[in-house]
């Protein structure tokens, strides 16, 4: 039995507002066009940057003339690497706790190379973004083409050039785990079972584009940045680092902000050179990058080739798992959170929901001419996720077992916990097998089955694929803080009752459209006992808010969430404190139900809250001597027990494919997770569904196709295909509950599983459906082209 | 993302664009519903000196009944060609593909003729009119002259009008009796350009196909025309070897190009694919 020690009050809360789908509060605003996002931000005397990207994947910078575009009319400033490097530090994105990791120094811009086709190298402001454009196109520089890194596979043999001669080599890193004995399992193994993954390059397209407005103003060398980046306190403390400044006189502030999904969580060179601009220029400076620049500026992701084995016994036990895996990161390691976390992922998670010993990976992160790569929507998930599960689906198709039922005899039981995995890992309380039960109720796998057998016969490859998996949420300080990086693992709230009774909130965790702000409204209107509309939420602004992490990891309703719970129930205490002292009472008699101090017991209305308010802050004479209200509530939190909350789930995929055309039809998908305490039904089930349509993006449409000589050759939304409503299937979600015992609300994050599991699910329904003829297929995304190639027709 | 400078001129009547055209020579490009060129233009993929934008000219627009054809004006838009009962009844080909283009957001401000006339090989339209030996009337300051849809595609983006000219309109014979048309394409998002597409129209004796045209777009470097194959299906019923023999031929007529979607073998193959799959239940297989 689970030793469950959190207290689970604000389960029992009356007038509770946890487990309902409580409509999101700045929904309205947004649906109306009224949101503020960066580029609605106008400042007077604000001018506008763009910049001159590289049009080689590596090429050195011989010279650069900037005096035709500083002739433009509208032209203030062009601003080459060496006059930017005079203003700012550079940074090298290694985290301690990564052993061994290596990167070069990044600055703002380029100073004498630049390494990836689109990487920004001058810097242009005009008046107008279009006249900054024009002025773009008439700086000339004179590049030396140097021949570009971008195969993976042969960037760190000998005859490759070096993209960092200081590196020594073009490795960024290498990851060893080895646990138990691999060889000793396989030499006892039935079957060792091999296969080969790969994963498409690939990026987040967020609605709005990454951007900011830096307004430095010199005569207190205060810094204000509106920005849409996903830390604003993260952003604070870099900018003031690199830029000299003084931490307190730099102010980040997100407002709306349309989409992240981990591309807005980085250290950006042409960002940190917008904020230079600011400084050198004394004036509010705006750069927002447009579609093409998102493509080649933002953030790639995946990438990666694994060779991965399983050892199975015939009664159906696996008995090791084994990865080799490669991915290319670009020419830098990102900083502050770098470009190695996600193979470590990847190395920490394989095998995840299953019971075996044995455990040997190696993991190449190396240095390449493309974008850069970092952590990106369930960071080393989905890769993870399809190497183990197209591996378990290929030893249980070897044994004859139904995939399912090999899954359900190999899961960690769901009363085995706690336990760790082989890699040492601690689960607290994960649910494998009720997820699996649910889901295959909800499939009704059986006759789903007989459909798929049926269908075969008159010609029609249909096929079901399962998932099972875990996923990281709820990062604790040994994420990334113990390797260094100054990222906030922890979050704060403060909670103030107004004279009208009203509850201000402020929160370091961050909305970035995700619906946090409803959560965080749910959980503050049941801690406190007030209705939602009587909540004023805000966030993202470093100056207002308390230290957080922002959003990032699946934390913000886990560790969030659980900071407003902690500052609900003191600032409801602190309340019912001052009505005591006015009534009379003993305060332990006393509750807010529904805005309303009401004695405990009876229900019986007492006094209300802005009655409350208007004497702690109007009448305070008429209190008694030596009482003072305390009105503001502000409490901290972060993950201790575990150093995340790991949670699990099944997915699974009904897919058709035309077998004379190459497409592929998704008919149906299920993911049954578990996120512990779920505290807004329909948002967990909405991130769960964006979750599963970016996971199916990557499996079966998204990828950054680059030629060799490093160019992106789809860097548009023509030819960069995101998953669009027309070719998906419904997403049918369910839910297992096992709360974390880490924190009263026992929540953990929803926003990675579907991600995690699709491309998985994916790929083994398109497996089962091809499993009439003489075709495997491990290559992401499952184009219509590989498909045909994959069954001869072409 | 922002268009390099360009004048802009609006012309009120075709006299006034047709001068404009004059007046600025290859300068000057014309602006229709935008649904290409506002993309070319803001990623500085093309740069005109002058936009003169035809959008509110009078008689430019709308679907007329001429008798033996329905003649649609070059500023209709799509979304009009897709809700008009014209169309529907006697230009099934037209219907079919018309709801391909794009999205509808999209097809609000796209027009028929600036399809025509911009005449991107993976664009529906172009392989339909090809199909439906349409007729391309053509306005210029001398008069108007008509270009039959055979003579009118002469390459990449390349047509039948000359420099100083603009498409008024387009004239579809109607369908007669005993006529048959079907059409299909293979994309890899509904609304965007297609892998392949084929436009066919077919005269029946019964089951007998007659006078087939077959025209696959996204095939070459303009809508291409494949009579060798079509030649196959006269005189002939549909069967499991007919699609075979069209398949083969196919191969042999058709060199399409290499993308990043798919490569020439596999545009053969497709067409094979689509041939089939459009051409027997044209014959109520």
């Amino acid at each position: 039995m689970n030793e469950v020690v959190a207290d689970r009050w604000i389960l029992d809360r009356p007038n509770s507002y946890i487990g309902r789908s409580v409509p999101r509060p700045n929904a309205p605003r947004l649906a109306e066009g009224r949101g503020t996002f960066v580029d609605d931000i106008e400042l007077k005397r604000m001018l506008h940057a763009t910049y001159v990207r590289s049009p080689y994947a590596h090429a050195r910078i011989k010279s650069i003339d900037p005096a035709a575009a500083k002739a433009l009319p509208g032209v203030v400033a062009v601003v080459t690497p060496q006059e930017m490097a005079k203003i700012h530090d550079p940074w090298v994105g290694v985290l301690t706790h990564l052993e061994g990791i290596k990167s070069a120094p990044q600055y703002a811009l380029p100073l004498e190379k630049a390494t990836w086709q689109g990487e920004a190298v001058v810097a242009v402001v005009a008046n107008t973004r279009a006249t900054a454009e024009d002025a773009a196109a008439l700086v000339e520089i004179d590049w030396e083409v140097l021949p570009p890194v971008t195969d993976a596979e042969t960037a760190t043999e000998g005859e490759t050039p070096l993209i960092h001669n200081d590196l020594g080599d073009n490795q960024a890193w290498q990851r060893k785990a080895d646990f138990g004995d691999v060889d000793a399992a396989y030499a006892d193994a039935d079957h060792v079972v091999e296969e080969t993954f790969v994963f498409g390059r690939h990026t987040g397209v967020c609605l709005e584009s990454r951007g900011l407005v830096a307004d430095f103003e010199p005569s207190e060398e205060q810094l204000t940045v509106w920005h849409n980046n996903q830390c604003p306190h993260m952003v604070q403390n870099i900018l003031a680092d690199k830029f000299r400044l003084e931490e307190h006189k730099v102010r980040v502030i997100t407002r709306d902000v349309g989409g992240s999904f981990g591309i807005k969580v980085h250290t950006y060179a042409d960002e940190v050179a917008t904020v230079g601009l600011s400084i050198m220029l004394k004036r509010p400076v705006k750069y927002i990058a447009d579609r093409l620049e998102s493509f080649v500026g933002d953030i790639h992701a995946r990438d990666h080739r694994v060779k991965g084995k399983i050892s199975v016994k015939n009664d159906g036990t696996i008995t090791a798992f084994e990865i080799d895996d490669l991915t290319g990161i670009g020419p830098y390691s990102m900083y502050p959170r770098t470009s190695g976390i996600e193979a470590n992922q990847v190395v920490n998670m394989i095998g995840g929901p299953y019971r075996f010993d044995n455990y040997r990976a190696v993991a190449n992160v190396v240095y390449q001419n493309k974008a850069m790569m970092c952590q990106y929507r369930a960071v080393g998930h989905p890769i993870k996720c399809a190497v183990t599960e197209g591996l378990v689906d290929k030893a249980a198709k070897i044994l004859g077992m139904d995939p399912a039922e090999f899954r359900q005899k190999n899961f960690h039981s769901d009363d085995s916990y706690p336990t760790k995995s082989a890699q040492g890992m601690p689960f607290e309380n994960l649910s494998h097998e009720e997820c699996m039960k649910k889901m295959l109720e909800a499939m009704d796998y059986n006759a789903l089955k007989a459909d798929r057998d049926a269908k075969r016969k008159d010609g029609i490859y249909r096929g079901i694929g399962f998932a099972s998996f875990i996923e990281v949420t709820n990062p604790s300080a040994m994420f990334y803080g113990v390797g260094g990086a100054r990222i906030s693992a922890q979050d704060g709230a403060t909670l103030r009752l107004d004279a009208k009774g009203n509850v201000f909130i402020s929160t370091g965790a961050t909305e970035q459209g995700q619906g946090m702000e409803a959560v965080i409204s749910q959980v503050a209107a049941t801690a406190v006992g007030v209705p939602p509309e009587r909540l004023k939420i805000i966030t993202g602004d470093t100056e207002h808010t308390p230290y957080g992490g922002g959003t990032w990891g699946s934390r913000a309703a886990g560790i969030g969430g659980e900071a407003v719970a902690q500052a609900g129930r003191q600032l409801r205490v602190q309340i019912l404190e001052a009505a005591a002292a006015m009534l009379q009472e003993d305060a332990s008699t006393l509750d807010i139900r529904n805005g309303v101090v009401v004695d405990t017991d009876t229900d019986n209305e007492r006094i209300s809250l802005d009655e409350i308010g208007r004497i702690c802050y109007y009448r305070p004479d008429t209190l008694p001597d030596g009482f003072q209200a305390e009105l503001v509530a502000t409490k901290h939190y972060v993950p201790r027990k575990f150093p995340f909350a790991f949670t699990n789930g099944a997915q699974a995929s009904y897919l058709e494919v035309d077998v004379e055309t190459g497409f592929i039809n998704l008919i149906n998908h299920w993911c049954v997770e578990d996120c512990g305490t779920v505290i807004n039904p329909l948002l967990v089930d909405e991130q769960i569904r964006g979750g599963v349509v970016q996971g199916l993006g990557g499996a079966l449409w998204e990828e950054c196709l680059y030629d060799d000589q490093g160019q992106m050759l789809n860097a548009n939304m023509a030819d960069y295909l995101v998953p669009m409503a027309a070719e998906l299937p419904d997403i049918e979600c369910g839910h297992a509950v096992s709360p974390t015992s880490d924190s009263d609300l026992g929540a953990k994050g929803a926003g990675e599983a579907g991600t995690c599991g699709a491309p998985a699910a994916v790929m083994n329904a398109l497996n089962d459906a091809l499993s009439p003829f003489d075709a495997r297929m491990t290559s992401m995304p499952f184009t219509p082209k590989k498909v045909l190639q994959a069954l001869n027709k072409i | 993302m922002k268009p390099a400078p360009f004048a802009y001129a609006k012309a009120s009547t075709l006299e006034d664009a047709l001068s404009l055209l004059a007046e600025h020579g290859d300068d000057a490009r014309i602006l229709a519903g935008g649904q290409s060129l506002m993309a070319t233009l803001n990623m500085r993929l093309s740069a005109p000196q002058v936009l003169v934008d035809i959008n509110r000219i009078d008689g430019l627009a709308g679907i007329n009944d001429t008798g033996d054809a329905l003649r649609i004006g070059a500023m209709t838009r799509h979304s009009d060609v897709e809700t008009s009962d014209l169309i529907a009844q006697h230009a099934p080909l037209i219907a079919a593909a018309v709801d391909h283009i794009a999205h509808p957001a999209i097809r609000n401000r796209g027009t028929f003729g600036g399809s025509i006339a911009f005449a991107d090989p993976a664009a529906e339209l172009p392989a339909c009119a090809m199909a439906l030996d349409a007729t391309m009337h053509i306005a210029g300051l001398n008069g108007e002259r008509d270009v039959p849809a055979a003579d009118f595609f002469e390459g990449l983006y390349e047509t039948a009008i000359q420099p100083g000219e603009i498409l008024t309109g387009v004239s579809i014979p109607k369908i007669a009796d005993g006529w048959k048309s079907g059409f299909m394409e293979l994309a890899r998002r509904r609304g965007d350009y297609a892998i392949i597409g084929i436009a066919a129209q077919a005269k029946f004796d019964g089951s007998t196909f007659g006078d087939a045209r077959l025209v696959y777009f996204n095939a070459g470097d303009r809508p291409v025309s494949t009579p060798q194959t079509a030649a196959l299906l006269n005189g002939q019923g549909w069967s499991d070897d007919m699609a075979e023999k069209l398949a083969a031929s196919l191969k042999r007529e058709l060199d399409p190009p290499d993308d990043l979607n798919a490569d020439g073998p596999m545009r053969k193959h497709l067409a094979g694919v689509l041939a089939k799959r459009v051409l027997g239940p044209m014959a109520g297989a």
